[in-house]
């Protein structure tokens, strides 16, 4: 059954040092909150997984919280560059990163093996592309009955997959809908799972179309964020900030704009921050 | 004839490849933009998805991202991006795959890796996402891109998506059952590949561009088709189209929340 508790709870009992760590949402729902309080604990040598790292993942490569990642797109969509995690791979700044590259239909296969407790995924994929000559964990199997040669990539079976949900209810059973991502399948993957929600509510409201329920016995934690996933937003809470993505390019770009911005606003903030940031959004978009 | 930016052009050249019976799996940027400028003209049955699960998504704005919250808002239905990729773009639902990328060859194969070694990058960029299967998976495929030296390279660095490999039947022998890439759209010209050794040949060229100036922005030998054509100018409705939508976007950009405070 999942526990409910506070954010520095969650990740103090569920994150440490080493460990495999997913942080999914693809574009909506982004672990934000929960991503600095990583930050804010000291966590290192984390190994990083996510489809799309975009700026929550600059931000732990920035501070140098990881030692390597593996990913199929990292870029600030539609903004450009991550110039953090672009400084760590050209530059070996603040340190080396190792990196694990797949394409997305190889990082969702491997997600959904991971939860369906298989070895590897295999998938029709990689044809004529170069990512099997530079990682070597992508490699081929031939199907017993056609004699068909398949790419095979290992399940992603992270320590623990940290997400964030619109509501939960107070037994821990989760509600997500919208653009649901890879979430379930993170979720479901990994060994521990701490949940952020901007909700806490008596009973879920039923379900819309194409919602996902977790429920209370397959979630390890659940705490209660509102705003946790800003500047990313939560469908039927908050918009996305697309002005704080373009703004973050110039923020990143310099080690010292970098590092400003993480002890001011990450180091020395609190998980309530968020709520405020949340709240403002909505009021100017309404 | 109104005047128009040598982008515009190429949105709606790109728009003008699409039919309303397309289902097409759409890259965020210009080929975006191009996919819903020919919804809101010719093909208004057109059906647009996007990887992160929308499908028959009718934005009013172009998404900053592909996973903006009016792609869902908008859609027929949204699923997760595993059955995205699983059931509808390798179960072959997908019947075009519109791409861009930062570096392109003569046959048409796409980089958007690194430039320089792959261990040592002397430039890191976001990688492939979806296209290495979007290439394969997809019916065939669109690539928009602004004609120039830095992307129209004799060799990549890196194949991220394969497009016509080393030319000639090269999909053929890799047992690829689909087109791969049958149009480059370009803010100069229209190119396709040539039915025999598949590298890119131009057959369109846009209205007050000179061959010279396609020849000066290309860093291979390119080719022309025998028999070449003046791209038909924007047409005021498309323009109008296009640049409404862009208004939108910009407005719709500016007003999403606050962007001083922390995050």
């Amino acid at each position: 059954m999942a526990r409910i508790m506070s954010l520095a709870e969650a990740v103090a009992e569920n994150v440490r040092d080493g460990d495999t760590v997913a942080m999914e949402g693809f574009t909506h729902l982004i672990p934000y909150a929960a991503g600095h309080e990583v930050i804010r604990q000291g966590r290192k040598d984390l190994f990083l997984v996510r489809m799309t790292p975009d700026i929550l993942y600059d931000q732990l490569i920035g501070v140098g919280a990881a030692r390597g990642m593996k990913f199929s797109w990292g870029g600030n969509p539609g903004v450009g560059s991550l110039h953090r995690f672009r400084d760590a791979v050209e530059n070996q700044w603040p340190r080396p990163l190792e990196i694990e590259e797949h394409s997305h239909a190889a990082m969702a296969n491997a997600y959904e093996a991971g939860a369906a407790n298989l070895p590897f995924a295999m998938l029709r994929g990689y044809i004529g592309a170069d990512l099997p000559k530079v990682n070597p964990n992508i490699k081929s199997v031939t199907c017993p009955f056609t004699g068909e040669v398949l790419a095979a990539v290992p399940a992603i079976r992270p320590d623990v997959t940290i997400i964030h949900a619109q509501r939960a209810d107070r037994k821990g059973n989760v509600l997500l809908e919208g653009i649901v991502g890879v979430q379930k399948e993170a979720v479901l993957a990994a060994r521990r799972s701490i949940v952020t929600v901007e909700e806490i509510v008596d009973e879920l409201s039923p379900p819309s179309p194409n919602s996902v329920v977790l429920p209370t016995w397959a979630v390890t934690a659940v705490t209660h964020v509102p705003g946790g996933a800003f500047p990313s937003y939560a469908h039927g809470y908050y918009p996305r900030s697309n002005a704080f993505y373009i703004r973050w390019d110039e923020i990143a770009r310099d080690r010292e704009t970098f590092t400003a911005w993480i002890k001011e606003n990450v180091l020395d903030a609190r998980p309530e921050d968020y709520a405020r940031h949340a709240a403002k959004t909505a009021a100017k978009v309404a | 004839m109104t005047d128009f930016t040598p982008t515009e052009m190429m949105t709606i050249a790109a728009a003008r490849e699409l039919s309303n019976d397309d289902v097409c799996f759409v890259g965020i940027g210009a080929p975006s933009a191009a996919c819903n400028v020919a919804r809101l003209t010719h093909a208004p049955g057109i059906t647009l998805i996007y990887e992160s699960g929308t499908v028959g998504t009718k934005p009013d704005v172009l998404p900053l991202s592909i996973g903006d919250g009016e792609l869902c808002d908008t859609a027929l239905f949204t699923v997760s991006v595993s059955e995205m990729f699983r059931y509808w773009l390798q179960g072959g639902r997908i019947t075009t795959g519109f791409l861009g990328g930062a570096q392109i060859d003569r046959f048409a194969n796409l980089n958007t890796t690194v430039v320089g070694p792959y261990d040592h990058p002397k430039v890191r960029l976001p990688g492939g996402g979806g296209a290495p299967e979007i290439a394969s998976n997809c019916g065939r495929i669109f690539i928009t891109m602004a004609l120039s030296k830095r992307g129209f390279v004799e060799k990549l660095p890196f194949v991220t998506s394969m497009g016509h490999g080393e030319g000639g039947n090269t999909r053929e022998k890799l047992g690829l059952k689909t087109k791969g890439p049958t149009r480059v759209i370009t803010d100069l010209c229209i190119l396709e590949p040539d039915s025999e050794t598949k590298e890119l040949t131009v057959v369109s060229i846009h209205p007050g561009v000179s061959r010279e100036r396609i020849v000066e922005n290309c860093a291979w030998p390119i080719k022309f088709a025998e028999t070449v054509i003046e791209t038909p100018a924007p047409t005021e409705t498309e323009l109008s189209v296009l640049r409404d939508i862009n208004a939108r976007t910009k407005k719709a950009h500016e007003g999403t929340g606050p962007g001083k405070e922390a995050a």
